[in-house]
């Protein structure tokens, strides 16, 4: 069995707990609440899941989320038209993701330590760029076509699919997923079958810092003030959300879906805990426990569809090797 | 140059650092046949095949291949002529399927944009498993992750990846290195099968017992030359096992 169907079952589990806990849980309401605010933490962890799969990390991703948008509306503030600043400001999370990849590949290092230089950077970077006031949100900005809100769902949900959608054909059904898949399940091995491997993670990196900015742009533009606070702590989610989706911390194992159940797995147990009138400051707590149960289970689930494969291997070993003697006593007597 | 040949190497010599790991080193390789070539560790059997492969270039002395002298800049130079070097550690990803394995970095892909293109799973899977018939590797699905294999049967997936893409000459390195008994049987029964399919394997080992039954050829080196280098028919165990011993 896949990881990802692990944590689609404990998924279900945990609404259905909390759904009998406040039956108002899977309420319209309340999932149009919950479901305003996750496509945009899926977008990031569509992001950072396909970096861990390629093998590497990007720590960087919570400054990044608050450093695009801010860019984007103080590059308004400077009478630039908004497209062309919404255009600038995504280059920067893709400009961020470049340097994120140079400094790993070649200098060596590994992509933990130079996204962590990154996240501060980044977020020093933000601060410095508000000029110590969060500014105004400028309404020219076309905010309504990324956040629009319909009867249930806001126009954001419909981005996420849409990335979703790219992200998951490019890595399930391209040559392009294939060479991300070798890259972080064997380096060396891809590299001898041939592949560009430092252009793989290079072209993950951009990616990852791509998405990160676009989905906080999403938010700023949903919540209309551009904090700089905004993503704080989120590139430590991002990780447990995809993590909590199968995504292998080495590399080489994950699925885009499985990421996405993981962020929305996390945004939902939040709601539900609030819902069931539990302290919010548990939620924490419940993040936690979640990382680690839902890693345990996917572990102990991949070992137990090992073992029966193994299982069927050995008898069907002692079949051969049966048939074999039988075939060689055969021959035996022939001679 | 008689076009019997499909390899041959003239006074190969390569030092590293000081070291010369290969000494004025001649060869010959017939076309379909199975050369055993054995030695000690640092007899300089490795120097060779990184030569052979395209890795390392010789410091000094012509390699000929199907008459033509070539001189490889890397290995995907020589894996295009049709040498294709399987290593010890296999080159496959243990957590991608067997038909994902065999088509990396060749992947047959459908509405490309540049190289970039939708893989053709189905009929990568049915490749996948032709391929695998072809070496007389029998496994259920093409989908199994290779981590769920034997070691022997990795090894023969590595060679039906290579027999897939037309290799002429197949340079194995210590492919039994670390198998079960029954498993290196496995192997050698893939190396036997590929010279019915017209192909020149070079089978690197220093365990004779395992290239004597399905070598045509033997050679043997030691301290960086060939010290011997004899038919099957014009030698046996007992005279190979003294040159690997003694020197």
């Amino acid at each position: 069995m896949r990881p990802e169907i692990s944590t689609f079952i404990m998924f279900v589990v945990i609404m259905t707990a909390f759904f009998i806990a406040n039956d108002k849980f899977l309420s319209p309401r309340n999932i149009r609440i919950v479901m305003g605010i996750t496509p945009e933490y899926i977008i990031v962890a569509i992001g950072i899941a396909i970096l861990m799969i390629s093998g590497e990390f990007d720590l960087s991703v919570g400054s990044v989320f608050a450093l695009v948008p801010m860019t984007m509306v103080q590059l308004v503030h400077q009478g630039i038209p908004p497209w062309f600043a919404i255009a600038l400001g995504l280059s920067i999370g893709i400009a961020v993701g470049f340097v994120n990849g140079f400094i790993t590949i070649r200098f060596g290092i590994p992509s933990f330590i130079a996204t962590l230089g990154m996240l501060y950077i980044a977020r020093s970077l933000t601060t410095v760029a508000t000029g110590g006031f969060p500014p105004p949100f400028p309404h020219s900005l076309p905010n309504e076509l990324f956040v629009f809100q319909f009867e249930v769902f806001r126009a954001s949900l419909f981005w996420m699919l849409g990335v979703a959608f790219i992200a998951g054909i490019m890595l399930h059904r391209s040559n392009l997923g294939n060479w991300i898949y070798s890259t972080g399940g064997d380096t060396p091995a891809a590299s001898s079958m041939g592949i560009k491997t430092n252009n793989v993670k290079m072209f993950c990196f951009i990616l990852c810092g791509f998405l990160a900015g676009f989905a906080g742009m999403i938010q700023t533009f949903r919540i209309e003030a551009p904090l700089p606070s905004q993503g704080y702590l989120l590139e430590l989610e991002s990780i447990a959300a995809a993590v909590i989706g199968g995504v292998s911390l080495f590399g080489g194992v994950g699925t885009i879906f499985g990421a996405a159940i993981g962020a929305i797995l996390i945004r939902f147990l939040e709601s539900g805990i609030i819902m069931a009138r539990i302290d919010a400051e548990w939620f924490r707590a419940g993040l936690g426990s979640l990382i680690i149960i839902s890693v345990v289970f996917n572990t102990w689930v991949v070992r137990r569809g090992e073992n029966m494969v193994h299982k069927n291997q050995a008898e069907e070993n002692e079949i051969d090797s049966k048939k074999n003697t039988q075939k060689s006593e055969g021959e035996t007597n022939e001679q | 140059m008689s076009s019997e040949n499909i390899i041959e190497c003239q006074d190969l010599n390569k030092y590293y650092s000081g070291v010369h790991a290969l000494k004025n080193l001649s060869l010959k390789i017939k076309k379909d046949t199975v050369v055993g070539l054995i030695g000690d560790n640092g007899a300089g059997k490795s120097t060779l095949i990184k030569i052979l492969s395209g890795a390392h270039a010789p410091d000094s002395g012509h390699i000929y291949f199907e008459g033509n002298e070539v001189k490889f800049k890397s290995t995907k130079e020589a894996m295009n002529l049709g040498i294709e070097t399987i290593y010890q550690y296999s080159a496959l990803i243990p957590q991608m399927s067997i038909a994902r394995n065999i088509f990396i970095g060749r992947e047959q892909t459908t509405f490309s944009l540049g190289s970039i293109g939708l893989m053709k799973s189905k009929s990568m899977d049915k490749a996948a498993m032709e391929a695998l018939n072809d070496v007389e590797l029998h496994l259920r699905s093409p989908e199994t992750p290779v981590n769920q294999l034997s070691g022997g049967e990795r090894q023969g997936v590595v060679i039906a990846r290579a027999m897939y893409f037309k290799s002429k000459v197949l340079i194995l390195d210590e492919p039994t290195n670390h198998l079960s008994v029954k498993e290196t049987n496995k192997v050698l029964r893939f190396v036997e099968g590929l010279k019915k399919q017209g192909v020149t394997s070079i089978f690197i080992t220093h365990n004779l017992s395992h290239v004597y039954p399905i070598a045509d050829h033997l050679c043997v080196m030691a301290r960086g030359e060939k010290i011997a280098d004899l038919a099957k028919v014009d030698t046996n165990i007992d005279e190979l096992t003294d040159l690997l011993v003694n020197g």
